[in-house]
């Protein structure tokens, strides 16, 4: 599926300093009937977001409106649990476009390659920084640079590089997806297949 | 260097098609499984391609996240449900799919039914949009869960893209005590582990635990492998797995069955090949296991207390949250807290070795007036082999209705929802906040343990009931 292509981003950021954020809490398995990739945003972290009566609550950070950007970031080892690539696409469709945290979940990880989302691995040193500057001032720019693997907090110029393989760099600088990839070498695919029995 | 290989290395070089630079390889997968709320985002992709799929009989569609497990044969009440239902079955007939929808004799849990009609096999790659899907790891296949774009990629190209995966071995040897399962084993590696330790890995499980265990206790312990982050679980296959396998409606027969058990043979880890990390535990230490917390790493031996903030490794600001969520303090004992709820099933413990566990419990007994059970088999073949084995009437006897097959409230996405602030014993996989419904507390444990909460109305160690038996 096609998704804009990611070069530089400058954007401030949505600090979310919870560990081991799963994908039940990004989306929770009963928005997950639709048979479209749409809307998706609006239920991401529902169960956090709003109370059973669909009220909003307070204290959560996405109804904060001290916080926004296009960045958000999470604590250890975030996208644990299920391979929904909805809980991604929620992401994606609430109009975030990078997610860092010190740590990923795999396939969670592999799902925003996938859609356009740029997950960035930082150090635990860098990510507690990021929170520190954002919560100190909200309106904290930070600059996430593909072409050069860096992560940036303008106002101080700290930064950190982190890793992505150059495949997918390429893709995502491009917007190119995997299935273009593969039906490339279809070729190869079928000579692979006509060896290998059911 | 030495031609050694670890039995992943086996399976998964095999399989590489294609090998990026400085990417990820190209990997041919022999047989994926698909269900009706991870694919239909996948055909409509390959819709706007004008694609089909590359090779349909190499794909197998089940109908269990999102149906009901009372009255199947009556319409699905739930228009979204239906819809998605109805797209699956849809999507099925235009591709030439094998299609086990609702009602389907074949129909059940995607893990649970792919073992039984021989889908799963030694050697082979297995992928479904599901995390679980490591539960076929249990043959020795390479077994995992992707995202739709991935479903849409096998659909169009029988490949997916993936950088190989570093290999862990985890080794347990000794013995298992009393009330010990499988389940038991894997919740104590998670809670050794935390819900991260062996992300990046690919795990192999060896030891005489495992070997010891039957086919349906090794898929109870490579379903879990995902909670520790591990994108799947493997062990290598023995006489135990051919048997299971042989006879099976899509398993090989005569010269292809010969050809297919030449390859199965060699799928052993070699004797001096390296894994990037080793880890080793006394399985006579293992005890019945419940989770105190929010995640499957939040576990501990149900005689014990739950752990003071300061001794636990998951991350202190998520321990926190966990226990106000359970409404549980730290330092206490869990044992006597009282219970609503009780759920047998999902793809961890919904197969028949799980009933026959739960019932050799509940026999003789009553459920507890304050327990809601649900009894939710993995498949119509777990259903039949219940009533063909007469746990049915042991299980009617003790006050307990058996369910119609699906994933039911593992993942709470039909209409079995744990309601909000009710505390579960559950079997399934995950006690994330809210999965099994929205404010739902879920303990995570075995059918042992969740048949004693069955029976008393509350958390209790099965050795206790156990031994009673044992005297009367
Ligand atoms: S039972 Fe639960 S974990 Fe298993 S396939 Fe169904 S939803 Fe996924």
């Amino acid at each position: 599926m096609a998704y804009d292509k990611f070069n530089i981003l400058t954007s401030t950021a949505v600090p979310l300093p919870i560990e081991n954020v799963d994908t039940d809490q990004i989306i929770p398995a009963r928005f997950l009937k639709a048979t479209e990739r749409k809307g998706f945003g609006d239920n991401l972290f529902r169960d956090w977001r709003y109370n059973q009566d669909n009220s909003p609550k307070k204290d959560f950070v996405l109804n904060d409106p001290t916080y926004s950007g296009k960045i958000l970031v999470g604590g250890k080892n975030f996208g644990s649990g299920s391979s929904r690539e909805h809980a991604a696409w929620a992401v994606y469709d609430y109009g975030f476009r990078c997610v860092v945290s010190s740590f990923f979940a795999d396939i969670f990880r592999n799902n925003c390659l996938n859609i356009g989302v740029l997950p960035v691995q930082v150090s635990a040193e860098f990510l507690q920084k990021i929170f520190d500057a954002v919560e100190a001032d909200p309106n904290t720019q930070l600059e996430v640079s593909l072409p050069e693997q860096k992560i940036t907090l303008l106002p101080t110029g700290e930064s950190e590089s982190f890793d992505i393989n150059g495949y997918k760099k390429n893709n995502m600088m491009n917007g190119f997806d995997d299935i273009d990839y593969l039906l490339n070498i279809k070729k190869d695919i079928e000579t692979f297949a006509a060896n290998t029995p059911l | 260097m030495s031609a050694t290989k670890t039995l992943f290395d086996k399976v998964w070089d095999s399989h590489v098609v294609h090998k990026i630079e400085n990417g990820p390889d190209v990997l041919f997968i022999d047989r994926h499984m698909i269900h009706e709320v991870t694919s239909p985002v996948a055909f409509l992709g390959l819709k706007n391609r004008g694609i089909g799929v590359l090779y349909n009989e190499r794909t197998f569609a089940t109908a269990d996240h999102n149906t009901p497990t009372i009255n199947q044969h009556l319409p699905v009440a739930d228009p979204l449900s239906a819809n998605q239902l109805k797209m699956l079955e849809e999507n099925a007939n235009e591709h030439g799919i094998s299609y086990w929808g609702l009602g389907h004799e074949k129909n059940g849990i995607v893990h649970v039914v792919g073992p039984e009609y021989g889908i799963t096999q030694p050697g082979a790659t297995i992928v479904c949009g599901d995390s679980h899907t490591s539960t076929h790891g249990a043959f020795g296949a390479i077994a995992f869960g992707i995202g739709t774009s991935e479903v849409e990629m096998v659909l169009a190209t029988q490949c997916i893209m993936q950088p190989k995966p570093k290999r862990m071995r985890i080794n347990i040897n000794g013995e298992l005590s009393k009330g010990v399962t499988p389940k038991d084993v894997a919740l104590f590696i998670i809670s050794q582990l935390t819900t991260s330790g062996a992300t990046g890995y690919f795990v192999e499980y060896a030891g005489d635990i495992f070997r010891n265990m039957s086919m349906e206790g090794r898929m109870t312990v490579c379903n879990l492998s995902i909670e520790m982050g591990a994108r799947g679980g493997m062990i290598a296959p023995d006489e135990k797995t051919f048997e299971y396998i042989k006879g099976r409606e899509f398993t090989p027969t005569g010269a292809d069955w010969d050809k297919a058990m030449a390859y199965w043979e060699t799928l052993y880890t070699d004797k001096d090949a390296i894994f990037d990390k080793e880890l080793t535990f006394d399985g006579s230490l293992i005890e019945p296991m419940i989770t105190y917390g929010t995640n499957p790493g939040m576990g501990m031996g149900i005689s014990k207390d739950i752990p003071l903030a300061t001794a636990t490794q998951g991350g202190a600001s998520s321990y926190k949250k966990s226990l106000e969520y359970m409404k549980f303090n730290e330092g206490e004992s869990m044992m006597g807290k009282t219970i609503d709820y009780v759920f047998l099933g999902s793809c961890t413990n919904g197969r028949i070795e799980d009933f026959r566990a739960f019932t050799s419990l509940v026999k003789g007994r009553k459920k507890a007036d304050n327990v809601t059970a649900w009894l939710v088999p993995g498949s119509h073949k777990v259903e039949a082999a219940i009533k063909e084995e007469g746990l049915l009437d042991i299980l009617t006897e003790a006050g307990f209705e058996l369910r119609e097959p699906g994933c039911s409230a593992c993942l709470a996405m039909n209409e079995d929802k744990i309601p909000a602030g009710k505390l579960a014993v559950s079997t399934s996989n995950r006690n994330f906040e809210g999965r099994q419904g929205p404010g739902a507390r879920t303990i995570l444990a075995s059918p042992l343990v969740a048949a004693a909460a069955a029976v008393t109305g509350k958390v209790t160690d099965p050795r206790e009931l156990m031994e009673e038996v044992a005297i009367h």
